[in-house]
Formats: structure tokens, sequence, C-alpha cells
């Protein structure tokens, strides 16, 4: 189950990267969102996806999954979502001043 | 008595969120945020006073034992850090008073900016990685605020990239977190050396290793990751970048030394001495190199950061008591001229309106006062004997020589050179030569802004002329800080 997981964030990160890389603003943005959720799936895949009940005491089980992982999962989740409202606020201003989303030409002229 | 520690990250945070209820009264804000800021440097003061003398403080946040809850950690280095977080954040949050606009000022400045020293301090304070990364959001998100304050059309672009190169390094963060959960199955910093150490440094110790390494690097701004830093500190107001300057990348420097002092320091052949070392001699000579291709005043400073960092980290990687105390003063001597000297630029700007040196000159002659002043933080970032510059780089290059590592020992000789060089430049293009603004510019009173700025000059001549006391204190702060049994023994209490 690790090793679909690992195949399946790889997969995640190379999507990412590859948006990072292109020219519209909007699809790098996009490629954080895909970034945020291969690191999040990898912090649940690196704690091992062991058998066990949902962490919750009152069920009685034999074994729980580990509640560590998840609690980061929640707090890296929420850092996440308010960078990227930020991000795309910020996106929109700029491409209400420059007129553009083409990463190319929001490079600043020669002299600057 | 332990509770004190929380202090320089609670005050900041309550005054921030205080500050936000009365967003349009700015002259309510100011007074303020002034008293917090000379408060917080009392308080500074006094913590690292006390933690000199008891040694480590350690809380346990909500009386949970050390690894499974969250600890802050008081040792020397980090309070020597939050120390000079706080006289920087107080120099820069006056000088702010001073040029920053009413538009700007309303538009929650120094709510963030207090969120700003809560990620700051918290990030040096805390002892569990996971919390540390949750700092590192913190202060990155009030960053984000405060660079794109303004929303000029440069600072939009700019800051664009800002946020996409930290969002980036911080989703490495949580992987390099996860592995480390994987490997070790803990998140307390001196736990998660215990059981490195119990793994005697296997591969993929390595591994995370370079992975934090890289990490930091692209917040510290290290050679190949530092491309974003010049453009980015160019578009904010002077006591913004001014703060950045001086402030942000050392975050991410601490947090290098923590983590290869006290987590990965098993093989100090392969990661201190190989890559550290040449990854410092790179950032050293393309930061310097970059410096001297500029024409422009902030510029050149901001490249003076990257050459600047990697002396620190050159420190690391030598890796002795001698070294490692070099690097200590180093950040000491440096954040406190790396924010005077953007701060002058903020005055010179404020002066002539521009900081293109083409356009300057002839600054000595209408506002002797400054250009003096900026003379003895330029030639003291250089390296020159009576201040701190020349006797925070003597260890670490001392050092190097000492361990034989002539190469990057030269490399660290040869940049201080054209640091010089790059100084004069800004000296002679714009204080020497004819006067290039205009009477009615050189008749502009600059004398209250100077006088945040004052503390700071008066401070590298006392750096250098109390070289001993201060060499003897980063001595300890080294020996501490090199032994990880002194951290470990008070976090976890065997």
């Amino acid at each position: 189950m690790e090793i679909l997981m690992s195949i399946i964030i790889g997969i995640i990160f190379t999507v990412s990267v590859y948006l990072f890389l292109s020219r519209s603003i909007i699809r790098v943005v996009l490629g954080t969102l895909l970034l945020s959720h291969g690191v999040h799936l990898l912090l649940i895949t690196m704690s091992e996806l062991q058998r066990g009940a949902p962490p919750l005491l009152n069920l009685g089980a034999e074994s729980y999954t580990d509640p560590l992982p998840q609690a980061l999962v929640l707090t890296a989740i929420v850092i996440a979502f308010g960078v990227t409202s930020l991000l795309l606020v910020m996106v929109y201003r700029t491409y209400k001043e420059h007129e553009t989303d083409d990463l190319e030409e929001l490079r600043g002229s020669a002299d600057e | 008595m332990n509770n004190l520690i929380i202090l320089p990250i609670i005050i900041p945070f309550i005054i921030g969120a205080v500050l936000i209820i009365f967003a349009k009264h700015h002259r309510l804000q100011r007074v303020v945020s002034g008293f917090t800021a000379v408060g917080m440097l009392i308080l500074s003061i006094y913590l690292a006073i006390v933690v000199y003398q008891d040694g480590v403080i350690v809380l346990e946040a909500g009386n949970w034992a050390a690894p499974f809850g969250i600890v802050l950690v008081a040792d020397m280095f980090a309070t020597l850090m939050v120390l000079l977080t706080s006289l920087l954040s107080a120099a820069c949050l006056f000088f702010a008073f001073k040029t920053i606009t009413p538009k700007r000022e309303k538009f929650f400045f120094y709510p963030f900016y207090f969120f700003l020293l809560v990620g700051v301090n918290g990030a040096f304070l805390t002892g569990d990685i996971f919390n540390l990364f949750v700092f590192f959001e913190v202060m990155l998100l009030s960053s984000y605020a405060l660079i794109v304050n303004g929303g000029t059309k440069y600072q939009l672009r700019e800051s664009f990239k800002y946020v996409i190169i930290n969002v980036f390094a911080s989703a490495l963060f949580v992987v390099a977190v996860a592995w480390l959960y994987s490997v070790t199955g803990t998140l307390n910093m001196a736990h998660i050396s215990e059981r490195v150490a119990e793994l005697e440094q296997t591969g993929v110790v390595n591994v995370i290793a370079i992975m934090f390494f890289i990490v930091f690097a692209s917040k510290g701004a290290l050679f190949p990751l530092y491309f974003w830093l010049p453009k980015s500190y160019f578009g904010p107001p002077a006591a913004i970048a001014a703060l950045f300057g001086g402030l942000l990348t050392k975050v991410g420097i601490y947090a290098i030394i923590r983590v290869f002092t006290l987590i990965f320091y098993h093989e100090p052949t392969y990661t201190h001495k190989a890559v550290i070392v040449t990854i410092a001699g790179f950032t050293m000579l393309f930061g310097v190199l970059g410096a001297v291709s500029q024409f422009d005043f902030k510029r050149i400073l901001s490249y003076h950061i990257i050459s600047q960092v990697g002396y620190m980290v050159m420190g690391l990687g030598i890796f002795t008591p001698l070294a490692v105390a070099g690097a200590i003063y180093y950040i000491v001597h440096h954040m406190i001229v790396k924010t005077a000297l953007f701060l002058f630029a903020g005055a010179a700007e404020r002066v002539t309106g521009t900081t293109d040196l083409k356009k300057m000159g002839g600054l000595l002659k209408t506002h002797p006062v400054l250009s003096w002043m900026f003379f003895i933080s330029a030639i003291s970032l250089a390296g020159i004997p009576p201040f701190s510059g020349f006797f925070s780089k003597f260890p670490i290059i001392l050092a190097g020589f000492q361990e034989e590592q002539y190469i990057i020992s030269g490399v660290a000789l040869l940049v201080g050179l054209l640091t010089l060089f790059s100084m004069m430049k800004i000296f002679s293009y714009a204080f020497w030569g004819k006067q290039k603004h205009t009477d009615e510019q050189a008749k502009l009173p600059i004398g209250k802004l100077l006088l945040p700025i004052a503390p700071l000059v008066a401070l590298t001549i006392i750096l250098g002329i109390a070289a001993e006391p201060i060499f003897q204190y980063s001595l300890q702060v080294a020996e501490q800080i090199m032994d990880p049994s002194i951290y470990i023994e008070s976090v976890l209490k065997e």
C-alpha cells in the first residue's frame, strides 16, 4: 500500500513541478495546490498505513491508526489554505495592475 | 519562572491582535507599538541574562513531559537571537514611524509587523520540528503581507516570486519532516537527536540532513537558491527591507546551525566539511560578485546579504568551536550592521529621491553626519580592524587555516576585498563627488531619521572595541550548541 501511495505522490509531485515551470501565472498557483496535496499525502503515508480503528477512544478497538500525522496534516492543510488564498488575491491584483498573466512579460526591464 | 520564555512570543501576538482593532488610528498604533518594542528589548535582555546565569530554560507547554508535548527551549544561542531580533525590530519600527506613508500604515502595517516577530521569536525558541515549521509559516505569511504592502507594480511582480519560492520551500520542509518522522518516530528535536544517534547516521539520515539543508538554504538565501532575494528586497520601503535584510535570512541560518549541531552532527566529514563548506564558498563568491556588478544602493546591499550569509555557514561547515563561535559573532555583527546599512539606504533615498548610484552624489557635503555614519558601517561590513566586522571574520578564517581548508579561507579573504570594493563604490558615487540633488533636497532635515540608526552604529563600534568579552560569550554559546547532550538533558530530563 505504501508503495502504491509513494508512486501516486511521485506523480503528483511531477505534475506540480511541471505546472510550476509553466508560463501562465494561474497554472503556477495550481502547481502549489497540487504540491501541497502531495505533501499532505506523503505525511500520512510516511507514518505507515497500518490497519486500525480511527483514533477515537470510545471505539474500544485493539489498535488505532497513528493520530499524530493526522494532526500534522490538519495543521498543514490550514496553513496551505491560508497561503493559497493570499496567493490567489495577489495574482488577481497582479493581473489587474500589469494586465497580463504571462510570467515572461512579468520579468521586468533589463535596467532594473 | 519558566513561563518567562514564552513572553517573547506571546507579547507581540497579543499586541498585534489588539492593534488590528485600532487599525485606522495610526497615532495610537505608533504609541502602543513603540512602547511594546522597547519593552520587548528590555525583556529579551533580561531573558539573555537569566539564561546566561542559570543555564538552559525549558518550558513544557501544558505540562506534558518532553517527547510528547511541545517544548520551548531557551539556550544561550536562542536568547541571543531573540535579543538581536528585539533590537533590530525596535530600530526599524522607529525608522518606520518617520518614513512610512500613512496609506501603508493604515493597511495593518503594525499588526503584521508584530506577527512577524511572533514567527521569528517562536522559530528561535521552539524545541519541536513541526512547531518550527508552523512558526516559519507565521513568519512567512506576515512577511508576504509586509513585502507587498503598498501594492506598487514592482512589489506585486516580485512578491509573487518571493511567495512561490517560499511555498515550494515550505512544502519541502513538510516532506523533510515526514521523512524524519518515519525514520525516528518523534518530532521533539532533542528526542530526534537521541534517535538519530542510535541510527549511527545511515544513508537515509544523510539524505534527510541534505533535504533540511536545502529547505533552510532557500529561506536563508544560500547558493544556488538565492536568486529571489535581491529583487524582492528592492520593492518594499526601507524600514521593511532593513528588517527583512537583517532578520529573515538569519532565521534560516539559525535553523541550519541548530539542525546541524543538534541532530545531524554524526558525520561532519560529509555533511559539514564537504557539502556545507562548498556551498558556503559559492554563496560568498557569487553574492559578492553580484554586489560588485550592481549600480544601485539597495541592490548592492541585498547581494551583500547573500555573501555574508556564506561566512556564517562557512563557520558552521568548518565545525570547530572557534569557527562556530566566529559564525555566531558574525551573525551578531551582520544583523546589526546590515540593518543599519539598509536604513542608511532609506535615509539617502529620502534625501535624493533615488537609489541609483549614478544619479546620486555629494551627500558628504550636505549631510556629513549621515555620510560618516554610513562610512563606519561600510568599513565595518568589509572587516576593517577597529570595528566588529574584522573580529568576527578573523576567527572564522583562522579556524579555516587551522583545519587546512585553504581554498575556502582564501575565498573568504578575497570576498572581504571585493566587499570593501563595492562598499567604497557606494561611498564614492553617492557621498563623494559633485552634488547631484537640488539645494532644496539638501536642506531636508534628516536628524530624526538618523536617531534610530545611531544605536546600531554605536553597537558596531562597541562590538569592535569590546571584542574580547563578546568573543568569550560567542565561544560559550558555541561550546553549548556543539555539545548536544546539554540540550538533550535539559529537555528530556534524564
